[in-house]
């Protein structure tokens, strides 16, 4: 069964990398955009309330923090010596991506 | 590609990896503190605008951002899609240029 977390911790790292790598050029491309006036970014924050985009923002930072606890498990892996503690880091790197996830939905 | 080259990327996603888990851990508060109450652009643009301290963090965040990306994309084309040749580095290394100078753009639209 740890094993299988293991597993599931690697599948979710990369599928969570994946899905950043090509929100984050959209992301840049529209900070940039619309910061050349502050009218058209008010329109972008607009837009944002929407319930729909408002979902979407929370399951980016969800990924966001998932890809970064899975990426503190891979670190820990390869660099600090073999514990047993390193069994139960899929379930700490899950951990920080709910937490992360609950502070930005009450936060919205 | 010869494998000093291999293990040159290799160290740079692990050196990118640290320096990105502090910038997003310090993002993300920023998040979630700055969206409670909502969200203006005047309120965004007075604390960023003429910030050094804010553009020399988002400038390392962003080039962070450059070398991480294609490299993981690297690893995910070549166990995937089996795509390993000099072709897929190249394409990468156009996708790292994209995502700084799109990256940066970004930073200094916000800074000036």
């Amino acid at each position: 069964m740890r094993g299988h977390a293991g597993s599931w911790a690697a599948l979710v790292h990369r599928l969570s990398g994946i899905a950043l790598a090509i929100f984050l050029p959209v992301h840049f491309w529209a900070i940039g955009h619309t910061f050349e006036s502050a009218a058209s970014f008010d329109a972008l924050l607009e837009w944002t309330n929407h319930p729909l985009v408002k979902f979407a923002e929370w399951g980016i930072v969800v990924l966001l923090a998932a890809h970064l606890g899975g990426g503190l498990r891979v670190l820990a892996l390869e660099f600090l010596p073999w514990r047993d503690w390193h069994k139960t880091l899929a379930a700490a790197a899950a951990a920080v991506a709910l937490a992360v996830g609950l502070a930005f939905a009450l936060a919205l | 590609m010869t494998f000093r080259n291999e293990t040159l990327l290799w160290m740079l996603q692990r050196a990118s990896a640290a320096v990105l888990a502090l910038c997003v851990v310090v993002h993300l508060a920023t998040m979630v503190y700055a969206i409670r109450g909502g969200l203006s652009a005047a309120e965004i643009l007075g604390r960023t605008r003429g910030n050094y301290g804010w553009l020399a963090f988002y400038s390392l965040f962003v080039l962070a951002c450059a070398v991480h990306v294609p490299i993981g994309l690297r690893a995910v084309l070549a166990e995937w899609f089996k795509w390993r040749s000099g072709a897929r580095d190249l394409a990468l290394a156009a996708f790292a240029v994209l995502i700084a100078a799109l990256g940066m753009r970004a930073v200094l639209g916000v800074f000036l």
